[in-house]
């Protein structure tokens, strides 16, 4: 078991035969992810990297049975390709693209929930079952399958935290990147409460950053329904308040959102927090006893 | 240096849902003036004061001819809070005293408690209607994280700090969360007005004003929005005294009409240069430059250059695609910062090989002449490679085994180690 995905999960690429679908396509085909098509409106009847392309996500799901799909449209588009994978009956959508504009977003996530569907990012690496498959566009190698769940809002964060568990021996269930946007598709919460129901989780791994209250509110559910070791970081400690670091959800306002107060409430929730990114494997050898 | 142009806000606390404001930073985001915010509510059917946007004395004059009457305000248009305090808006008597005013304020810096201490410029004055007050309110609306929708902010309390209002009696703001699929109701205006206090013809006035304000907000892809103070005026009316708009950057492709009104000397200059090579720099007050790839590894390596007992002296991003120029281009931007006695680099390479940033740092180097020790960080794809290619250039380049001997590294070469 694992969450989210495994390799019986099949996979269709919206934005499949521009560049960014092409070339991550490629790597989780040869990663083994099970792809079994893609959308290009205008290009359906085609083929690209041996895989079928369709002109709607309708159309793509009917012939293939696709339950997954990785979004790599620009932008302004984003919207739009979301609602038209929800309404096609797909059950996880991961959005890799930056720079949605949040009223989109908003819209977006209301649709989702309303059919019950799992989106992860937008702004995002996407998420991977190591050995298993991988949805997005972070390096298959540095993974091992194992006992790790990781959650974070940043990819390279993700990667420092992937790498770390893999040199331990560790190796990860599954590792999810929820993106560093304001309004995320899926929050720690959602992922929290997979990873408490996958046996093959063992541990969890949670990366946060400053800005908005997601970690205090992830820090409240895991005092009261996570019972598996949780081990966190939080990114920008030296950030100063006011000021947008890079990702458009990590700012302080207010003093609200500070580093501090996070490290503070996962503290009170039991949590095992490390103050250096170096430090995320010695952390769980420490509290696991692994 | 920081720029604290974007304004620092609180939160409510129980019994209402937690509003995080975020502030907007200009790459981003954008803020407009107070005089462009006040021509979008006139767009909309919002009452503002007959007003004029000048760049001259001699148009301040004019203004206040051709807007008549005996009495006007004139306030300095920057990117920040606390103006009054700080001089930046004054009652007048007479139309010469506008002119008084504007000599006195354009082309010179309005330093304020939100600003840095050399201020933001002034180019443009306000010259409008004086309104008569009898009290004032406050109302705003931004995107909420916890509850993921646009929610509206009113409070008797206007005219003062929100912040403080915030904190201190979290139970005079009241809030209205706007369904994204039906926008904001009449009913929702009403609740509002009535709790409130509002009266009369007031609540009808109130319901067009915060219906005006919804349909701006998604119109226009707004971030943040305010009106602080809203008056009721002598006359028992409502009227929009202040505008303060902050705009989504992601959304600005879309309003060519919007992006019009960018005031670049608002913004830092550096950052604003960074923005041109899809970089995201922003300044900080240390010594040690960083560069990184990733927002999230970027202040985890300011942190850990912290923690190791340095000073970061910016964030900056190079992203996932970074190139020869744009490593060049970063290292140019890093040190046009004087106070830079070391750089970091510190890059995780993911799809990105490591070989090829460390062909983009021996050319950066030779090309932008770096004379402080760069010490770097290499890890994931070509690793080896790359810190083979940085020994065997013949550079100045201390290759760190880890990201924590990274650290330690910098530091020490900042102190002259």
């Amino acid at each position: 078991m694992s969450i989210l995905i495994d390799n019986s999960t099949k996979v269709i690429c919206q934005g499949f035969t521009g560049g960014q679908g092409t070339f991550h396509s490629e790597q989780a085909i040869a990663y083994g992810t099970r792809m079994v098509g893609g959308v290009t409106p205008g290009k359906g009847g085609q083929e690209h990297l041996g895989l079928p392309v369709f002109n709607t996500v309708k159309e793509a799901v009917q012939e293939t049975g696709a339950e997954a799909s990785v979004i790599y449209v620009p932008a302004p588009f984003c919207k739009d390709s979301i609602i038209e994978a929800a309404k096609a009956g797909i059950r996880l959508i991961v959005c890799i693209t930056e720079g949605i504009p949040t009223l989109d977003m908003l819209d977006a996530k209301v649709k989702c929930d309303e059919l019950g569907v799992t989106l992860i990012g937008p702004n995002c690496p996407g998420v991977i079952t190591p050995g298993e498959s991988k949805i997005g566009i972070m390096p298959g190698h540095i993974h091992q399958p194992g006992k790790v769940g990781i959650i974070s809002r940043s990819g390279t964060l993700t990667y420092e935290a992937v790498k770390q568990t893999t040199d331990h021996g560790f190796g990860q269930s599954t590792c999810v990147g929820i993106g560093g946007d304001p309004i995320p598709g899926s929050s720690f919460i959602d992922m929290l409460a997979l990873f408490e129901n996958d046996p093959k989780t063992e541990a969890i791994v949670m990366i946060g950053e400053i800005g908005g209250t997601a970690e205090e509110e992830a820090s409240a559910y895991i005092k009261e329904h996570v019972s598996k070791p949780v081990v966190s970081y939080i990114a920008g400690v030296t950030a100063p308040p006011g000021k947008r670091m890079g990702h458009a959800g990590a700012i302080i306002a207010g003093g609200k959102g500070t580093a501090d107060e996070k490290f503070a409430a996962l503290e009170g929730a039991g949590v095992k927090t490390v103050r250096s990114l170096a430090h995320i494997g010695d952390a769980l050898k420490e509290m696991t006893g692994w | 240096m920081l720029s604290a142009m974007y304004r620092k806000r609180g939160d409510g606390e129980q019994p209402f849902p937690i509003v995080r404001v975020t502030c907007n930073q200009w790459h981003e985001a954008m803020n407009l003036h107070e005089y462009q915010g006040k021509q979008l509510f006139a767009d909309y059917g919002l009452p503002v004061s007959r007003n004029f946007a000048v760049d001259s004395p001699e148009d301040a004059v004019e203004a206040c001819k051709k807007i008549g009457g005996e009495q006007w305000v004139v306030k300095a248009q920057v990117h920040a809070g606390g103006r009054g305090k700080a001089g930046g808006v004054k009652l007048i008597k007479s139309p010469e005293e506008a002119g008084a005013f504007a000599e006195q304020w354009l082309g010179e810096n309005l330093v304020t408690f939100q600003t840095d201490d050399v201020g933001q410029p002034v180019s443009r004055i306000l010259v409008e209607d004086c309104t008569d007050i009898a009290s004032e309110l406050y109302l705003g609306a931004v995107v909420d994280r916890t509850t993921r929708r646009v929610v509206f902010m009113a409070s008797t309390e206007g005219g003062v700090e929100i912040e403080t209002v915030a904190d201190e009696t979290p139970e005079k703001i009241l809030k209205a969360e706007i369904d994204p699929l039906v926008g904001a109701q009449p009913y929702q205006a009403r609740e509002l007005a009535f709790s409130l206090g509002l009266e009369g013809a007031q609540i009808k006035q109130f319901t067009k004003i915060l219906l005006g304000l919804s349909r701006l907000f998604h119109d226009k892809d707004l971030a943040l929005l305010e009106i602080n103070p809203l008056v009721i005026t002598g006359e028992g009316n409502l009227h929009c005294l202040d505008a303060k708009v902050g705009l989504d950057g992601n959304a600005l492709y879309r309003h060519p009409d919007l992006q019009a009104m960018r005031d670049p000397s608002q913004e830092d200059e550096r950052e604003a240069d960074a923005a041109k090579w899809e970089l995201n720099y922003v300044a900080l007050d240390g010594n040690i430059g960083c560069m990184v790839n990733g927002a999230g590894l970027a202040m985890g390596t300011m942190d850990i250059v912290n923690l190791n007992g340095g000073s970061p002296a910016n964030f900056l991003d190079v992203g996932g695609g970074a190139t020869k120029e744009r490593v060049a281009e970063a290292f140019k931007i890093i040190l046009s910062d004087d106070s830079v006695q070391a750089v970091l680099v510190n890059i995780f390479g993911g799809i990105v090989r490591c070989d090829m940033i460390a062909e983009g740092i021996i050319g950066a180097v030779e090309e932008v002449d770096v004379n402080v020790p760069v010490v770097v960080r290499l890890e994931g794809n070509n690793a080896e490679l790359g810190t083979e290619k940085l020994a065997a250039s013949g550079l100045n380049i201390i290759a760190a085994t880890s990201l924590t001997d990274a650290a330690e590294q910098v530091v020490n070469a900042a102190e002259g180690k």
